[in-house]
């Protein structure tokens, strides 16, 4: 389960902000039923990426039930996340197969090359570490998700050159963005 | 006058048969493509860009057909080239990737030439190459619920219809609802779920139920770790899973269904949202099903990842919006369920196997399977298996069959440890029972369970007391914490394997174990807490020497608790000059040694297994063992330790 932190005070972006305002306007074509509790959260956790303290409390004057009573809802799901992920979330599977087949050793790899636990996201928000419980394609075992993209038969030696890939597209992605706003306009 | 079911069902079928004609007709190559979450994962997208690109370059008309998944996750991604005027008939090719996209495109395609070492065989019995069918990967397999799995492409509705989608449903349309109940229960379908509860018994229990408004709900609430069979029906064939839940509803009277899937599967649930959009378009849902007198619609209803959800009550409680915690029955849901009204809840491969037994006939599914277990199961065969995928295979076929003949038996010449059935509330079977029979009975008396269906083979090298920790800590955290025993009980059971794979084992701990894991059974609620201990207990009475190891010797037999093994570099064997362990460690733990062979630093090794993969077959010099003091100790000479250190 994603780990649960209130106390760190996080600031919401601009994004962020824009998708609270608009969150009410969803909620109200969703109705006022119970039973939409959770397709709501689904709902902010697809636009927001995370469930925010202030979408809970949206949320909770909306069906007029105890903004505890929605963190009981949410904390007891899986799907659900408190803190956002890095831009690059990493998810290594844990499924039998993959366990048999060393996905431990996998996710180890990572915490350790990126220095964070599983749950975690980095400083600077660039990765995020998660172990899911199987993601379905077992004869490719052991499995990791970076970002878009899974990577089957994976071997701890190629967690590094993994992130090293990311962090390269990054900095060339950078490099020629930089050339681009020095190219004088046409 | 509107038209009855029969009439309305021919409009879609001339219609779907026309459309079909447009390629059965013609000769344009037809390239099948699987492009279901396995596919992708293995890189199909990849796949279809490749093809694409290199036809539009070579200016070769062909037809892109994105498919299912056929099962045969081993050959992922899995390509049928049907090119008729090259005179081959259709040609499975598995592992095909871009490159070898490219490379069909143009050499088979344009040239004709099929490339036949590349293919697995043909779809079709022929002259020229072996097909497919001759291997007892495929033979053995006995396809009812997965038969379009694999032929279709599932985000078009004409595709299945012209497959025979929905003819199951006009004929039940004209039938009384007591005479399909009937049918059903001739049939002796039992519940997939893993239970095995008579369906039939279940749908007479709902359709008497008192009560104007019913509900169908279809459980694809796949939370177990491994097994994903719910997955590929929903992503393959749809249209065979939405029948048998309208078939239900006429059947039982109700009059709205909900699917449960897991929000995780983010591909069932597109596919399935837009088969249920054109099923409302064409007539199938919505006010008066193909003109008869049903009022029925289907919605999707993603769950958010508990595996307790999967236990029927729980589904419940999520649906209202609650935590999904189980609740005591009776009242049974099929009394009292969804909102306080009568509920149905029916696995996935429990209602695709409906629209099979009426198109068939309860006889003709009777005679598949063994007596007691009527018709097919599906399995996912994962782990040390060569073939691994989703098999469908007759009830009663023997577990020996199933690995060895089916998957292959176990790659690299090791030995068969153990299979794990039922994932965490299932349980270990060991070579002594390869030979039983996989159906409801036999499988609940050997101690392990059908459950979902995810089959896990282990060879020598697994050891099973990390097995059980593994799922241990699932359950454990899955736990809804409701009853004491289960919250609790797991979390014992947990600590004390947790103890055994780090070498803490203490004496009586076996004893505690059993003792623990009896009372949990007993002391639970629900199926996640009465089944939960079963890894466990299966593994004490199956492979108690494993157990014994770990607690007198601190010693694992699988060699797999890492901090019960070692590995170190065997200087005999280690070439002078070969890099091959040292370039691959990802903690700098391994050294080199005066006579520049290699050592392993213990203080710094994470005992991940790397320097054993990657150092050379020819040398074969590092060596795995167990206990760790068994390992020679080679000092790291002091300027290397220097370096390590700057």
């Amino acid at each position: 389960m994603a780990s649960f932190d209130l106390s760190e005070n996080r600031q919401l972006t601009t994004e962020e902000i824009a998708a609270l305002d608009d969150l009410k306007v969803k909620l109200d074509s969703m109705g006022r039923e119970r039973g939409k509790l959770i397709p709501m959260l689904q709902l902010i956790q697809e636009t927001m990426t995370y469930l925010a303290p202030e979408a809970i409390r949206i949320v909770s004057e909306h069906l007029e039930i105890s903004a505890s009573e929605v963190y009981g809802v949410a904390t007891f799901y899986n799907q659900f996340r408190f803190n956002p992920p890095g831009r690059h979330p990493v998810k290594v599977c844990l499924g039998t197969a993959c366990h048999v087949k060393g996905g431990e050793i996998i996710l180890e790899n990572f915490e350790r090359k990126l220095q964070i636990k599983d749950g975690q996201t980095t400083p600077d928000r660039e990765f995020s570490i998660d172990r899911v419980a199987c993601v379905g394609c077992c004869a490719l075992a052991p499995v990791a998700i970076v970002g878009e993209s899974l990577y089957g038969k994976m071997q701890p030696s190629k967690v590094e050159g993994i992130v090293l890939r990311v962090q390269i597209e990054k900095e060339q992605q950078q490099r020629e963005k930089r050339q681009h706003d020095s190219r004088p306009p046409d | 006058m509107i038209p009855g079911p029969q009439t309305s069902y021919r409009r879609l079928r001339d219609e779907a048969e026309r459309r079909r004609r447009q390629w059965t007709e013609s000769t344009l190559p037809q390239i099948h493509i699987g492009m279901a979450t396995c596919g992708i994962a293995a890189g199909a997208q990849e796949t279809r860009a490749a093809f694409e690109e290199a036809l539009a370059q070579l200016g070769v008309a062909a037809r892109i057909h994105a498919v299912g998944c056929c099962g045969h996750c081993y050959a992922e991604p899995v390509v049928i080239i049907d090119h008729p005027e090259s005179g081959f008939p259709p040609i499975f090719y598995p592992e095909v990737n871009a490159g070898k996209a490219r490379m069909l495109a143009k050499l088979f395609l344009k040239e004709g030439d099929p490339r036949l070492e590349h293919i697995l065989g043909a779809t079709v019995a022929n002259e020229m190459i072996p097909a497919v069918m001759e291997f007892p990967r495929f033979s053995l397999e006995r396809r009812l619920v997965m038969e379009r799995c694999g032929r279709i492409d599932p985000e078009d509705i004409y595709d299945g219809i012209a497959e025979g989608g929905y003819s199951a449903l006009a004929d039940a349309l004209q039938r009384q609802p007591e005479d399909l109940i009937a049918e059903i229960s001739r049939s002796g379908l039992r519940g997939r779920g893993g239970a095995g509860f008579a369906t039939g018994r279940k749908w007479a229990l709902a359709a008497g139920a008192a009560g104007a408004e019913k509900y169908v709900i279809c459980n694809a609430d796949e939370g177990d770790p491994g097994a994903y069979m719910d997955r590929t029906l929903l992503e393959s064939d749809p249209h065979r899973i939405l029948e048998g839940m309208i078939i239900c509803a006429h059947a039982v009277g109700a009059s709205r269904g909900i699917i449960y899937v897991r929000a995780e599967y983010p591909l069932a649930v597109r596919i399935l949202t837009r088969a249920i959009e054109k099923c409302r378009e064409l007539g199938l849902l919505g006010r008066g099903v193909l003109g008869a007198a049903l009022d029925f619609d289907i919605e999707v209803f993603q769950g958010s990842g508990a595996f307790v959800c999967g236990e029927e009550t729980a589904l419940i409680r999520s649906i209202e919006g609650f935590r999904g915690m189980p609740f005591h029955r009776p009242p049974y849901p099929v009394e009292s369920g969804l909102n306080g009204k009568p509920t149905l809840i029916n696995n996935v491969k429990t209602l695709a196997n409906v629209p099979v037994i009426l198109q068939n006939g309860a006889e003709a599914f009777r005679a598949v399977g063994s007596e007691r277990s009527p018709g097919t199961a599906i399995f996912s065969v994962v782990g040390s298996v060569v073939h691994p995928g989703l098999v469908e295979v007759p009830m009663g076929t023997s577990l020996r069959t199933l690995i060895f003949d089916i998957c292959g038996g176990i790659p690299k010449k090791k030995k068969f440890k153990a299979v794990q059935i039922g994932g965490p509330s299932g349980g270990y079977l060991s070579e002594a029972h390869l030979d039983t029979p996989i159906d409801f009975d036999s499988l609940a008396q050997a101690g392990a369970m059908m459950g979902s269906g995810g089959m896990v083979v282990m060879d020598e090298d697994a050891c099973l007391v990390d097995v059980s920790r593994y799922f241990l800590d699932f359950t454990q955290k899955e736990s809804c914490g409701k009853c004491t025993f289960c919250r609790i009980g797991t979390r014992h059971l947990l600590a004390i394997l947790e103890r055994l794979t780090q070498g803490q084992g203490r004496e009586g701990d076996l004893e505690l174990l059993q003792q623990l894991s009896e009372d949990v059974k007993n002391g639970s609620l629900c199926g996640l807490g009465k089944t939960a201990p079963n890894p466990v207990l299966t593994s004490l009475r199956y492979f108690h020497d494993d157990y014994e190891a770990h607690v007198k010797e601190k010693r694992c037999p699988g060699k797999m608790c890492r901090p019960l093994i070692a590995y170190y570099i065997d200087l005999e064997k280690c070439a002078r000059g070969c890099n091959a362990c040292e370039g691959c460690c990802p903690v700098d733990a391994v050294f080199i040694t005066p006579d520049r062979k290699r050592g392993i630093d213990l203080s710094k090794c994470v005992k991940c297994g790397e320097c054993l993969v990657a150092c050379p077959p020819q040398y074969d010099a590092v060596r795995r063992v167990s206990p760790p003091h068994l390992a020679p100790v080679v000092e790291r000479p002091p300027e290397e330790k220097k370096e390590a250190q700057s």
